[in-house]
């Protein structure tokens, strides 16, 4: 069995939370957004994981367990409200979609 | 019997619901319904009234009190004031005159008013003050006692400004609210005063304990009971706080009615009553009682002699008639001042509502110039008015006011705190009562009609006033005067709750004297007025030089308004003018400027596109993670 170091998977976790959120502050699609989001929450449940193994805890792989339920539901919903945006404005850009200001 | 008295909480309780009700859900009633629970509620509670008044007569509970308490109201550091209410004899007058005569007001006005908006409001008030001034006459304890006080006061405020759309009612509301606080501000540090001292404000509990805590004449003794009296000059519209009285006219007649027999103005009269011994252990504040009853009596009769508002010569009439009171509490004649009181709450809610009906009648004509041979047009209403009237001058024998102000008079002279001088004023005052009484009658319903009948009172309005008026007449033989056969159960009723007067050594014989001399002039009064109404041109002189300054002064009440608003009314507006931009107005107004800016700036991050948003959660997160691992 190969033992992967905690430093390197916190990095694993770190390069994959900055890689979404990179995806989330450049993408101007709404959609792609998402997908951004869903990689920052893995790359935070990674951490868990990771943590969890290194302390021998079970800890880590619970609140993965709840993360990825968590991810479900929110993709559900996200996905509902994406389909009603682009019913509504016939657009996914989040530029153009900034009516909810002062 | 003790469970008849145990009914007592229900005589607030219910008026208090009808308020409740009629302020909840008074706009889904019909006018039908909004008077059978305004009028309801207080009837049940008189009834309750006089079963109780009956059960105390036949079955004395010990002690000849009964206190019913509901719960503590609050308990701080050993102060522990309690909802308690208190039955003596003081207080039962006081309950049976609020509930009987209050309950015919309702009754009144459930005809009175139906006209015009606001039924379901107007009763609830009423109902309200009711129940504001039961509290205050049962109250066991000053604070208690000074909530109902505060509550007569609120009351007061909106029905004397009921018809608010008129500004001129308002400010009479606000006026009468204003005065009477100043006299509340006293009274309140007045029961600082005692908490300090005594430690506690149940009222058995003060005088019991007042004897030994305080010396007679001491300072204390003094302070206490003249910063209580500053309360009841100001509820009891008396020099020199007497001025918001005759604007309250502005109300409707039967509110006029209630402020002015049952509830309100009396309350002072209650309050001194109550607190006897503090007055007793400060003779000089007691002998300021006295002195400031009777030059009250005198500057009110004045003024009402030139007044040609119906209503308000019977406002200055009520101011002279309390100092009337005032007068028998300070030569310590107490349980005359509250049988006068008891007298006075019949025969001048008679002469509000019989006045009332006069100016229904007349499509709203104040002007008694204007009125004239209503007599045989309105015999009710004339003969319920002539019996209420009669009261209020005295006539001899056949009406109440008789026993109950020459009662007055007598101790005015008689009592060992009595002088020549309060006498020489009482004296003086009551046959000028004689006089603007039946000026005011001669006028209202004599000579030729002037103007035309528009409305007709029915049943509801006259039966009130055929009880008030038999009332008027024979209220009075429950206290009859010594010569007279020395039948007192009342004033006897009452020595229970009060002292009795101690008189100075003065022979029989000054007595009936000096009622002779009273009932000449009382007599000698109409017919005074009576020449002067035949023939006006007696008056000529009050019309040029110096006749008609001092006619004109005497109207406008000794010119006290005038007086108060430029040395106190305009310097105060005239500050506020000029001061309206200091520095701490700039404190207040940079408060809501700084918000101002601060909503410009952070409005302006509000703009809608998501991406920002997520730049400044991530530059948050980096800057909080930056803190945390290297500071």
């Amino acid at each position: 069995m190969v033992t992967v170091s905690m430093n390197t998977g916190l990095l694993l976790a770190s390069i994959l939370f900055l890689i979404g959120l990179v995806g989330v502050l450049t993408r101007r699609n709404i959609l792609f957004m998402l997908m951004s989001i869903e990689i920052m929450l893995n790359a935070t449940g990674l951490a868990f994981i990771v943590a969890g193994a290194h302390w021998l805890q079970a800890d880590g792989q619970v609140m993965f367990l709840f993360i990825l339920a968590m991810a479900a539901a929110e993709v559900a919903l996200g996905l509902a409200l994406i389909l009603q945006m682009h019913r509504q404005h016939k657009t996914l850009d989040s530029n153009v979609l900034n009516l909810l200001k002062d | 019997m003790d469970n008849i008295l145990n009914l007592l909480w229900l005589l607030p309780a219910l008026p208090l619901f009808g308020f409740l009700v009629l302020a909840i859900f008074g706009s889904k009633f019909s006018k039908r319904g909004i008077a059978f629970i305004g009028v309801g509620t207080v009837g049940i509670s008189a009834l309750i009234a006089i079963i109780i008044g009956i059960s105390y007569l036949t079955h004395t509970p010990p002690g000849n009190s009964y206190s019913q308490t509901l719960w503590t109201w609050f308990n701080v550091a050993g102060f522990s004031p309690s909802i308690t209410f208190y039955l003596d004899p003081l207080s039962l007058i006081f309950c049976f005159v609020v509930t009987f005569v209050g309950f015919l007001i309702h009754w009144y006005s459930a005809e009175s008013m139906e006209e015009g908006e606001g039924y379901a409001r107007y009763f609830a008030y009423m109902n309200l003050f009711i129940c504001a001034m039961l509290v205050l006459v049962l109250a066991d304890n000053l604070l208690l006692l000074y909530m109902g006080w505060e509550g007569v006061g609120l009351c007061s405020f909106l029905l004397i400004g009921f018809w608010y759309k008129d500004d001129e009612n308002s400010a009479a509301a606000r006026k009468a609210f204003i005065v009477t606080r100043i006299g509340d501000t006293m009274m309140l540090i007045g029961l600082f005063l005692l908490v300090k001292s005594f430690g506690t404000l149940n009222v058995a509990a003060i005088l019991s304990g007042a004897p030994a805590v305080w010396t007679q004449g001491s300072s204390l003794a003094f302070w206490g009971a003249f910063l209580l009296l500053g309360g009841a000059l100001g509820k009891s519209a008396q020099f020199p706080l007497q001025v918001w009285l005759p604007d309250a006219m502005a109300g409707p007649s039967p509110v006029s009615a209630l402020i002015h027999a049952a509830t309100m103005v009396t309350a002072g009269v209650y309050l001194i009553a109550r607190m006897h011994v503090l007055y007793e252990l400060a003779p000089a504040v007691q002998m300021l009682i006295a002195i400031i009853g009777a030059v009250t009596l005198i500057i009110a009769g004045f003024s009402a002699l030139m007044q040609n508002d119906i209503k308000r010569i019977l406002a200055y009439s009520t101011i002279s008639q309390i100092g009337y009171m005032f007068l028998a509490l300070g030569v310590g004649a107490f349980s005359s001042g509250v049988f006068h009181f008891f007298i006075h709450a019949f025969f001048k809610s008679l002469l509000f509502l019989s006045a009332g009906a006069v100016i229904l009648a007349l499509g709203d004509e104040h002007d008694i110039r204007k009125m004239g041979g209503l007599r045989k047009k309105m015999p009710v209403v004339f003969w319920t008015f002539l019996f209420g009237a009669g009261a209020l001058a005295a006539l001899p024998f056949v009406t109440a006011g008789f026993y109950s102000k020459d009662e007055i008079i007598w101790y005015a002279f008689a009592s060992d705190k009595g002088s020549i001088w309060l006498w020489l004023a009482a004296f003086g005052g009551s046959f000028i009562t004689s006089i603007y009484t039946f000026r005011m009658v001669f006028h209202t319903f004599f000579g030729e009609q002037k103007t035309e009948i528009s409305y007709v009172p029915g049943n509801r309005i006259k039966i009130p006033l055929i009880i008030l008026g038999i009332l008027s007449l024979i209220a009075g033989f429950v206290e009859l005067p010594e010569w007279m056969g020395h039948f007192a159960p009342f004033s006897k009723f009452l020595n229970t709750a009060l002292p009795a007067v101690s008189l100075a050594n003065v022979a029989g014989s000054t007595e009936t004297i000096l009622l002779l001399i009273n009932m000449i002039f009382a007599l000698l009064g109409v017919w005074i007025a009576w020449r002067f109404y035949k023939k006006p041109q007696l008056l000529s002189s009050l019309q040029t030089g110096a006749g008609k300054r001092l006619s004109n002064f005497l109207f406008e009440g000794w010119k006290f308004d005038w007086f108060y608003d430029h040395v106190l009314v305009r310097p105060v507006v005239w500050l506020s003018r000029i001061d309206k931009t200091d520095f701490i107005e700039k404190i207040y107004g940079g408060v809501g400027n700084l918000n101002i800016w601060l909503n410009k700036v952070f409005g302006r991050t509000e703009n809608g596109n998501i991406r920002w948003y997520t730049m400044g959660v991530a530059l948050g997160a980096v800057i909080t993670l930056t803190i945390i691992l290297f500071l």
